[in-house]
């Protein structure tokens, strides 16, 4: 599915909508999880979404956060919290682009306070 | 069903320096001398984890040729599904003597790779797997019921505390384990520590299943297999819609319902603690306790000491059956409920056994 990645490179996040019933589905997949269809297309996400759950990975390096991100349509997107010194699961959350060497980008979010 | 495991045991555990078949070759001869039943009496086999093709390897290496094999590869909850099989199987009259075996000696080989989904979507973030989902449950398990770390470490201390009594543990004659100690031990995921994560040892075991007729004419009391249920699930972490549901719902109803018991009839627990969480998650789950009170259930579980101090050697299901026997065969325990997971909570297999009567 590189389209959803292509998209990337214009900070563009896209989710599957189904033709057929209306569902949304991360990932994209050949067909609708819900009803079945392949008449599937892609939109661009509102990029809001909430804290479903998150993790510090201690790990070589730097930690970093790992994220359950529940997006306002729906699916959920396994993703990272950046500038966010104190994660809270349901903290509202932002869409936000952090840049990969080859100009794709990855959608990591930041908080939504005070917005 | 009328199907009972009638020899059960333990290959050598720990850091044993030996290679998986000949771990796995222990494992079944001393499930079957237990049985007392040798290898000309097997015709069927279940294991996974040795390579390409593992049941042919194992059986080629064993001198067998079965007429019934299983080799699902599910994760930890395999060797429970595996229970279930052979049940059929045996009812079935596909075979008469089914071995399930496993071995792993991934802490002498110092590796133990398990795959991810390859999820071009969620390898970028750089998850640990499988310990950032179970440390995503536990934060939103903390979340949800109020609680912190410390409510979690107590797991890990009791897991401990029993493996003291269990000479074969790994962390036997480590003396008792504080919770002030697994707090300050270093953060793998947060909110899980070193200490809230399950062991990195050689080991595994076998169980000989044949029929309950049968098993009445061995040396030892058959454990009869009374239920069995299972469920998959998912394998990336962001599929699953409740991190606070798992499988172990349904493949916990559906083993009890086919046993006719209810969890209060249950004497022993053996649940599959790959972390804390799977503790009272597990057990909140399977229907031992309301949800968020499952650090207060009291019933006898993981008696040897579990996956946390015990041993863990990749796939702990079949640890969990030999466990289940030992208990029905040496304590008053009359019913034994053993329930697996793999992977993420990815697959969940549950076996209730119980004493003949
Ligand atoms: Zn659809």
């Amino acid at each position: 599915m590189s389209e959803w990645w292509e998209a990337t490179r214009d900070h563009r996040l896209l989710l599957q909508h189904c033709d057929g019933c209306g569902s949304v589905q991360h990932y994209p997949r050949a067909l609708c999880i819900t009803c079945g269809s392949s008449d599937l297309s892609f939109r661009e996400a509102v990029g809001t979404g909430v804290v479903d759950s998150f993790t510090v990975v201690h790990r070589a390096g730097e930690p970093y956060v790992l994220a359950r991100v529940r997006l306002t349509e729906g699916p959920i997107l396994l993703t990272h919290l950046d500038d966010i010194a104190e994660p809270r699961c349901d903290m509202p959350v932002l869409l936000a682009w952090r840049p990969l060497p080859d100009g794709r980008h990855l959608p990591v979010f930041r908080s939504a306070d005070g917005l | 069903m009328t199907v009972a495991i009638a020899g059960a045991a333990e290959c050598d555990l720990g850091k044993t320096g030996l290679d998986v078949l000949t771990l796995q070759s222990q494992a079944v001869i001393r499930a079957l001398t237990d049985a007392g039943l040798t290898l000309s009496d097997v015709d069927g086999l279940a294991t996974n984890n040795i390579g390409r093709f593992p049941v042919i390897q194992l059986a080629e290496y064993l001198g067998l040729r079965p007429r019934w094999c299983d080799s699902t590869f599910v994760g930890g909850s395999a060797f429970e599904m595996y229970v279930a099989r052979a049940a059929q199987a045996i009812d079935a009259g596909q075979c008469s003597t089914v071995v399930i075996s496993y071995a792993s000696n991934q802490r002498s080989a110092r590796s133990r790779t398990l795959t991810a989904a390859g999820d071009e979507y969620e390898s970028p973030y750089r998850p640990l797997y499988p310990a950032s989902y179970y440390a995503m449950v536990a934060q939103r398990y903390l979340h949800t019921y109020g609680l912190d770390r410390r409510h979690l470490a107590q797991v890990a201390v009791s897991a401990r505390e029993r493996a003291q009594r269990n000479p074969k543990a790994w962390t036997y004659g480590a003396g008792p384990l504080t919770v002030e100690e697994v707090l300050a031990a270093p953060l793998v995921s947060s909110p899980l520590g070193v200490l809230d994560c399950c062991l990195v040892t050689d080991g595994g075991g076998a169980v000989v299943l044949t029929s309950l007729e049968r098993a009445r004419d061995l040396p030892r009391p058959p454990a009869v297999v009374l239920g069995c249920g299972e469920m998959l699930d998912h394998t990336s972490m962001a599929t699953a819609k409740d991190l606070l549901r798992t499988g172990a719902v349904e493949s916990g109803r559906t083993a009890l319902r086919a046993a006719g018991l209810t969890p209060a009839d249950i004497d022993v627990i053996q649940l599959y603690d790959a972390f804390t969480i799977s503790v009272p998650l597990g057990l909140e789950q399977l229907g031992f306790a309301a949800p968020g009170e499952g650090l207060s259930v009291t019933t006898p579980m993981n008696t040897g000491g579990g996956g946390l101090a015990y041993c863990h050697p990749g796939q702990f299901g079949v640890l969990l059956l030999v466990e289940a026997v030992r208990q029905l065969r040496e304590t008053s325990a009359e019913t034994a409920l053993v329930h697996g997971t793999g992977g993420i909570f990815s697959s969940h297999a549950t076996v209730i056994l119980g004493v003949d009567r």
